[in-house]
């Protein structure tokens, strides 16, 4: 049996590791509700600026938008992965990658070659292993989601998609069911899809018909046409962003707490060898004592 | 009068600021003001810094919403506003209007480059587009 002074060490240290797993749990939970709060505040903008990019779809518009239009062949696609910066967040970023992974090696068997684009540390370690093409990437983004440090390292796909090179784009992410649900889902960013995906995997459509009917625009079509593109990009990368915070902060709150329970197990069954150990260490020496006598 | 109606949302990006049925929307359009029936035909444009307003129903006094620009989409039966940054009317700060006015025209003085003049520009029509709301709104609330 082992000596009781190893047993102690070993009681102390995982206690050491139970008060860091504790301490990391209270701070993702009030970070977490912070993430939330961020989260569903601007989900209403993002669906209210989906309907209207997919009722500019529908119109007869007399500029077509290259955003709005659906390419018969696709030879390049685009995609945004979007992990965390850290780990210790349960499975979160090991389901995105694995689906990554498989659409990746999906894409190669077609013969489509993939352009990345990563956001988050985690997705662009995971891509440069891979060896893939990754054209930008931004990471160390922080708690809240600032959409001008999205801006710049999206352009690139986002120009190739214009001048024709990539002919679809896809969004990568892990969206946010409840604090102990997270799913990773894959959505088409451009062109814009005909449906809109809550994170909880609801479908809504718009009451728009197809038609010939056109909007009155003020001032002119163009450029009223690519603000709201613009905008629209940008409300769902910046929502997609702040829905993996949300995300990483309740796997992480709910990872720790588990760690957390686990070293009270421990500590539990360690304490109890430890007792035992030193009971026996007493008992033995009693019976040493009493032997000791009897032979005098 | 009629009862005819006309769904509105307005949301910002921080939140969704107002949802519900409206007789009347008046806005401020960039190329003027935009005042909205029930059943207008498609309408697409750019809103800028202004007040909008709502005529609710069974309602005497309209609701007023600060936004910071943004975009309006008109379909016959419902009206999307994408503020920029909207506030309600109520919550409009006037000491706090009255200082980002001050400090804009401050800016204005001390104009080092041109990215600032436009900046500071861009803060003072804010200010006061808010200030005058500001006004609007607590005089027609006292001679209520």
């Amino acid at each position: 049996m082992a000596g009781s002074k190893e047993i102690r060490t070993k009681i102390k240290s995982v206690q050491n590791t139970r008060k860091i797993t504790k301490a990391m749990e209270m701070v993702a939970a009030s970070k977490m509700r912070k993430a939330q709060d961020r989260m569903r505040a601007s989900r209403p903008y993002l669906e209210r600026m989906f309907y209207i990019a997919s009722h500019v779809a529908k119109a007869n518009t007399e500029y077509r938008h290259p955003f709005l239009v659906r390419r018969e062949t696709v030879k390049r696609v685009g995609a945004v992965i979007i992990s965390t910066d850290k780990g210790l967040c349960g499975g979160l970023n090991t389901n995105l990658l694995r689906m990554v992974l498989q659409q990746h090696k999906a894409w190669k068997a077609q013969g489509l070659e993939v352009d990345y684009v990563a956001i988050g540390n985690k997705g662009l370690g995971f891509l440069s292993r891979l060896g893939a093409n990754v054209v930008s990437s931004v990471v160390h983004l922080g708690d809240v989601p600032h959409i001008d440090r999205l801006v710049g390292p999206l352009k690139p796909l986002l120009d190739a998609y214009i001048e024709g090179n990539i002919d679809e784009i896809h969004v990568f992410s892990t969206g946010f069911v409840n604090t102990m649900k997270q799913l990773a889902r894959q959505d088409l960013l451009l062109p814009v899809p005909p449906e809109f995906r809550t994170p909880t995997g609801e479908v809504r459509k718009t009451e728009a018909q197809h038609g010939s009917w056109d909007y009155i625009y003020e001032p002119d079509a163009k450029p009223l046409l690519d603000g709201v593109m613009r905008r629209y990009i940008e409300a769902v990368i910046f929502q997609v962003l702040a829905e993996n915070m949300a995300s990483e902060q309740s796997a992480r709150m709910v990872a720790m707490k588990a760690a957390s329970d686990n070293a009270n197990k421990i500590i539990n069954e360690l304490q109890l060898m430890y007792n035992k150990t030193r009971q026996a260490a007493i008992t033995q020496e009693l019976t040493e004592i009493v032997g000791g006598a009897a032979a005098v | 009068m009629s009862s005819l109606r006309v769904r509105v949302d307005v949301v910002s990006a921080e939140e969704l600021i107002f949802s519900g049925e409206a007789e009347f929307v008046a806005l401020p359009g960039i190329c003027g003001e935009l005042g909205i029936m029930p059943r207008h035909t498609p309408l697409l444009t750019q809103i800028k810094p202004g007040a909008v307003r709502l005529k609710l129903p069974g309602k005497e006094q309209e609701e007023v919403i600060f936004v910071q620009g943004g975009f309006l989409e008109v379909q016959p039966n419902y009206v999307t506003v994408l503020a920029d940054t909207a506030i309600r009317a109520k919550d409009l700060d006037e000491k706090a209007a009255l200082e980002a006015k001050k400090k804009a025209e401050e800016a204005m003085v001390n104009r080092s480059s041109k990215e600032d003049i436009a900046r500071a520009e861009a803060e003072l029509a804010v200010a006061v587009v808010q200030m005058d709301i500001l006004h609007k709104y607590k005089n027609r609330a006292e001679t209520r």
